[in-house]
């Protein structure tokens, strides 16, 4: 299925993917003694596609939202555009560079912040991990300093920098690594799970640091998370990804409409209702006594409103989309997306 | 659109490429992520003193080496008498302290843990950072180092000596570009880690030549003709054996030496250049 896209292509996008693919050869081997024998002896492999043919435009300064399940070909996507690894076809520009060349103007303008790695010297206070990357990235030192203070405020940061990171909690190292990843004022963010395994309160003070930085700085935010309060807080536009295949390039509402083609409506009624005539207004997800979960389709949902209101003794009436995370989940599971 | 500082300007890669930085910037730049790199890895070998301890400690080979051949009668066949064989295995124990590397080990688990690829995503080789780890715990070495060999001297007092200031230069100079050697010849190996995920093997099959032929367990004087000709068909008396024969006062061929360590080096830096280009691009960036 082709994704559906909301953007116009404008003439000077700051990451230009096109018909980006990667496959990895991967090893297999059968259980068992006999399986470990051949495996020793004769090696067999097996082509795997994670990304396929994916193409997309990110205009300076948009925050991007980037999803789908694990194994998806998220992070491996991620990986071609900041040139860890060489795509198997395609072509990706990134800030006017090619990124596998990982020339060194190209990594000054690019930052990568993995939620469950780290960049910074476990053993020694924050500090002397940034002057390192001050030096690295040829910040001079009153500068560094301005930077520090200047991200340390936005981050709520302040003796924990003079403390070994692992003495630090979780949230902080986090807030930590963002600060080291962001000294060198990169253009285009790439985030992969920044706020994996923090508490609702730190998640809240990243996604809120992160809308600072892009207001601030005008940086472009390519986000993955399993989070969806990052994604609707954060990206006005998302990417979905499914098997390696871009299956959505729009907005979170164009992406609900095009997974959910009904509506939840819930009613209440003043009294029991018969089945089969609730039937005739849509699909009855569930009837508990007075209360009524139907779904109906977009399109015909109007002209069911009206007849529900006019025909049925309804005391409350709420229409609401699923959850988008429940959307995708169940996509996910049932494999429909292809 | 949100954008306020780079949406203003069209982003080509005309534009977003830096003019070119001069040489004495560039001099400048390099010096103070030097010393920047020493610092950082300096303070966080000082996080573990009994690990250096343990790791000096653990390169007492030559003091062992020392024992079998002073109280063997073999020992009389190497042309050296004690005092000079004395010396020889305490210079030799010196200049390993200086010259070890562990550059396969270190890259090879940072490959697999997913922390090569931070270093990957900077404007800066991962080689420099190892070489800045390797050069902060020589540091931290040293002090350890001269108490081993005030102990040396007062339990064999007779072996004490003060090398020639030339010589003391000569050797310094041959100590670092052995250290240089070793470091190549480690990150050489490492970049196989790009075709196998345990380039660590290849450090143990290494292990054996260099323990013999470098001249750790025994001078070089001491081999069979044939024997020493093969060791010095390959670098690895250079790393020991050459030093140590400087600093202890032996008879050794010094512009040959030097010579045969700018070839190896010289080499070796290529092949390790070539094979990191090419490897680089098999990089799969696993557990990142």
């Amino acid at each position: 299925m082709a994704p559906s896209s909301s953007t116009s292509p404008s003439p000077s996008p700051i990451i230009r993917v096109d018909g980006l693919s990667k496959t990895y050869r991967v090893a297999t081997k059968d259980p068992g003694l006999a399986g470990t024998l051949r495996h020793f002896l004769q090696r067999r492999y097996k082509d795997v596609a994670a990304v396929r043919d994916v193409s997309f435009q990110i205009q300076p300064g948009e925050m991007v939202g980037f999803l789908g399940p694990n194994g998806a070909g998220k992070t491996t996507t991620l990986k071609m555009l900041t040139g860890l690894i060489h795509p198997s076809a395609g072509k990706a520009l990134v800030a006017g560079y090619t990124p596998h060349r990982r020339q060194a103007n190209f990594l000054r303008r690019i930052t990568l912040v993995m939620g469950q790695k780290q960049q910074l010297l476990w053993d020694l206070p924050a500090l002397d991990s940034l002057r390192v990357n001050a030096a690295v990235y040829g910040i001079d030192e009153a500068e560094s300093r301005h930077r520090i203070h200047d991200l340390a405020e936005m981050l709520d940061l302040g003796a924990e920098l003079k403390r070994p990171l692992r003495k630090l909690s979780l949230g902080q190292r986090m807030k930590t690594e963002l600060l080291a990843a962001l000294l060198h004022r990169p253009e285009v963010l790439f985030l992969d799970e920044p706020t994996l395994g923090l508490d609702v309160n730190a998640q809240a003070r990243v996604r809120s640091f992160l809308a600072d930085y892009n207001q601030r700085f005008g940086a472009t935010v390519l986000l993955t998370s399993h989070y969806m309060a990052d994604i609707t807080a954060l990206c006005p536009r998302v990417l979905l990804i499914h098997e390696g295949r871009l299956f959505h390039d729009g907005s979170l509402d164009a992406l609900t409409q095009r997974l959910a083609p009904c509506r939840e409506v819930r009613l209440e009624l003043a009294a029991p209702w018969p089945l089969e005539a609730l039937r005739t207004y849509g699909e009855v997800e569930s009837c508990e006594g007075v209360v009524v979960h139907l779904l109906i389709r977009r399109d015909a949902l109007t002209a069911a409103i009206s007849r529900l209101l006019a025909e049925l003794p309804v005391r409350d009436l709420e229409v609401r989309d699923p959850p988008i995370e429940e959307l995708i989940g169940s996509l996910f599971v049932q494999g429909t997306l292809s | 659109m949100r954008n306020t500082a780079f949406s203003s300007r069209a982003v080509s890669s005309r534009a977003l490429r830096s003019p070119k930085v001069r040489p004495l910037q560039s001099l400048q730049h390099g010096w103070r992520v030097a010393r920047a790199l020493f610092a950082s890895q300096y303070a966080l070998m000082l996080e573990y003193r009994a690990e250096i301890v343990l790791w000096a400690l653990a390169g007492m080979v030559p003091f062992i080496m020392l024992a079998i051949w002073i109280e063997s009668p073999a020992g009389a066949a190497l042309g050296m008498g004690p005092t000079q064989l004395a010396r020889y295995f305490l210079a030799a124990f010196v200049v390993r302290q200086f010259t070890v590397a562990w550059v396969m080990t270190v890259f090879e688990e940072d490959a697999l843990q997913g922390r090569l690829s931070p270093m990957l995503l900077q404007p800066l080789h991962p080689f420099w950072r190892y070489l800045a780890s390797h050069v902060a715990e020589q540091a931290t070495r040293l002090p350890f180092v001269a108490l081993i060999a005030t102990l040396f001297f007062l339990v064999l007092p007779w072996a004490f000596w003060l090398p020639s200031p030339q010589r003391a230069l000569l050797t310094l100079a041959a100590t670092f570009l052995a250290f240089v050697l070793n470091f190549l010849i480690q990150c050489t190996m490492a970049c196989m880690c790009f075709w196998s995920d345990r380039v660590n093997a290849l450090e143990r099959l290494i292990y054996i030549p260099i323990l013999f032929l470098s001249g750790t367990a025994a001078p070089l004087e001491a081999f069979p003709p044939a024997l020493r000709r093969l060791a010095e068909a390959t670098p690895f008396p250079l790393l020991v054996n050459f030093p140590a024969q400087l600093l202890s006062g032996g008879e050794v061929q010094i512009a040959a030496g030097f010579t045969a360590l700018a070839i190896w080096i010289t080499g070796l830096f290529l092949l390790m250049t070539l094979l990191w280009r090419i490897g680089v691009k098999r990089y799969g960036a696993m557990g990142a």
